[in-house]
């Protein structure tokens, strides 16, 4: 893309990019509103963790009494002021506790993510060098078999073998408890405990960029550039790296974009199988508890992460394809 | 239909799959029969391994039957998947027929409706969703709907795009026929085929999902759910791996099936993509 033209991409991207925050904001508003009984008892969780002097507080600081819009209004001004509200149960800030769990999620989502598209590259392109061999087809059935099985079942098969039949990785939590391992003996060991967890979130997303890569592949090995390349005696290895997979990469980060939002998802039940202390494990102990500040923070944080990704990769994609055209 | 038959008895993958699916369904619906009585009973000591005392996949921490609880899992399962998706079939037809007919800015608007769905975290959403409304089977087979249309309003607004300026049409509307009654009438019936191919695949995705949902505990309380059975025996794994393993295999099998069906579904329906595929 022509570096002047950045500026207004960039710009047209982000108000698209605020324009769907806002709307996660106001969804959450009107969940808060569509739940059974007083949102005052919703915003403060409805395990009787509060009074009734906390409710009233909480009225007043909502405007519960007030119209509709008033109410909106007061809601988005605190959420756009980082002030996600509170969790009672948790006697803390939802925006402090998101904050202490979202390294952790970022390291298992950051880890998986790279395993897959590198792992999923690159038996992408041995699958589509080798068409019709059994090791197409064996990639081919993993594909199919990653689809079929649910993630978190996966998370426990994994446990199962690894830790409890062969006793090689541990099964949970990110640190041995009570170690205390400074320095790299501390990051091996949370090296360690990442294996299982970010294997698991991997895999499914693995099958899935292998199955991409190997068709487009194929699908560009048969276009006129890479005859002519071939033609003009270009060796094969420079003609696989260059011309090929260079132009296959474009629908895998385009879909890497579309598939943010499902490893985020997916990432809840893998930390709650391995008790991994990130924001889905923060969720689903704010699940148990039916603290819905913290559930309705973390779908905002989320949201606000997938979107903040999505303007990456749509970046990414217009530096790597000079021909995707600023507009839109 | 003959013809139907035998492009998809080519994929050998799909009559598989149209197997394992038969059989599941027949699980579903003789559960009654063949484990009468709850799944939630005790039917023997606890911690039963397979095979043991007339448990033939073994008992949970409670004395309950597994494969019971894993046949009568199915109907839930089978249920939940059916009734969700042909309520995002309803959302998600509906728009994408709008928008695909009207263009403009009706277009315009539904789409980025369509794009805001696809964007946020569907599965957090989800969760939200049925825990604010309380777990039952009607929240749940709601959250799986609000969640999983998106794809099918893009197919089908992207068929009607392509069906709208042709001639049937055209001369649907000379005739004065009404607007509806052209979209469901004329456009529809001619969009069918991407519609049944993603509906097989949906049922896949929204028992995947059910099953993730009920693993956390928001599983409607009363039913017995495969979900529920992993979620309920894993913490138990060291001991007693019969209860997570067999519920896990039964998902794997009926998920497995549904995308192989649907796959085998889009070689019949679609003669001229799959001779591009193989």
């Amino acid at each position: 893309m022509d570096p002047a033209r950045l500026p207004g991409f960039l710009l047209r991207r982000g108000i698209k990019a605020a324009v769907v925050i806002l709307a996660i904001v106001v969804c959450n508003f009107f969940l808060i509103h569509a739940a059974p009984g007083d949102p005052a008892s919703v915003i403060a969780g409805q395990s009787g963790a509060a009074d009734e002097r906390y409710l009233a507080q909480l009225r007043t600081q909502f405007g519960l009494d007030r119209p509709l819009l008033e109410q909106l209004w007061i809601y988005v001004r605190g959420v756009l002021s980082l002030d996600l509200g509170y969790s009672h149960r948790q006697q803390m800030g939802v925006a402090t506790l998101i904050g202490q769990r979202l390294p952790a999620t970022l390291l298992l989502t950051g880890a998986a993510f790279v395993f897959a598209v590198v792992g999923g590259v690159t038996l992408g392109a041995l699958a589509a060098r080798r068409v019709g061999t059994w090791a197409d087809t064996a990639i081919t059935v993993l594909a199919l078999t990653f689809y079929a099985t649910p993630i978190f079942w996966v998370g426990l098969m994994l446990v199962l073998l690894f830790s409890v039949v062969l006793g090689w990785l541990p099964s949970f939590g990110m640190y041995t408890v009570g170690a205390d391992y400074t320095g790299l003996t501390a990051m091996l060991d949370i090296a360690k405990h990442l294996i299982l967890p970010a294997l698991t979130l991997g895999l499914f997303y693995l099958a899935v960029y292998a199955r991409l890569t190997r068709a487009t592949m194929l699908e560009v090995a048969d276009q006129d550039f890479v005859k002519t390349a071939r033609a003009k005696g270009v060796p094969e290895g420079r003609i696989l790296r260059r011309h090929i997979l260079r132009n296959a990469m474009l629908p895998v980060i385009t879909f890497a974009g579309i598939q943010a939002g499902q490893l985020i998802g997916g990432s809840i039940l893998v930390e709650t199988v391995f008790a991994w202390p990130g924001i889905g494990r923060l969720a689903f102990e704010a699940l148990l508890a039916r603290d819905y500040p913290v559930l309705l923070g973390v779908f905002f944080c989320t949201s606000a992460m997938v979107v903040l990704f999505n303007l990456f990769t749509d970046l990414l994609y217009a530096l790597v394809d000079p021909r995707v055209e600023v507009a839109g | 239909m003959r013809d139907f038959w035998a492009r998809f008895s080519r994929n050998r993958g799909a009559v598989v799959g149209l197997v394992i699916l038969v059989l599941v369904m027949l699980m579903a619906a003789l559960a009654p029969v063949i484990f009468p009585g709850t799944p939630w009973d005790m039917a023997a000591a606890p911690f039963l391994p397979p095979g043991e005392m007339g448990m033939l996949l073994g008992s949970d921490s409670l004395g309950r039957d597994v494969a019971s609880g894993i046949a009568h899992g199915a109907r839930v399962s089978l249920m939940v998947g059916a009734v969700s998706t042909v309520a995002a079939l309803g959302i998600g037809v509906t728009l994408g027929a709008i928008a695909g007919y009207a263009g403009g800015w009706v277009d315009d608007a539904l789409m980025r409706f369509t794009e805001f769905f696809q964007t946020i975290p569907s599965f957090i959403l989800a969760i939200l969703l049925v825990a604010i409304f309380s777990p039952s089977i009607a929240s749940i087979v709601f959250a799986i709907a609000i969640v999983s249309w998106p794809p099918v309003a893009r197919v089908v607004r992207a068929e009607f795009l392509g069906l709208r300026s042709r001639e049937f049409v055209q001369a649907a509307e000379c005739l004065g026929k009404s607007r509806i009654a052209i979209m469901v009438g004329d456009i529809l019936p001619n969009a069918l085929s991407p519609i049944v191919v993603l509906a097989s695949l949906m049922v896949a995705t929204a028992i995947l999902l059910e099953s993730a949902l009920s693993f956390l505990g928001l599983g409607d309380p009363n039913l017995m759910t495969w979900g529920f059975l992993i979620g309920s025996g894993r913490s138990v794994i060291r001991l007693a791996w019969w209860m997570s393993v067999f519920p896990g295999v039964a998902i794997f099998l009926t998920v497995l099936a549904l995308n192989l069906v649907g796959e085998g579904l889009s070689d019949a329906l679609n003669p001229r993509l799959a001779r591009g595929r193989a």
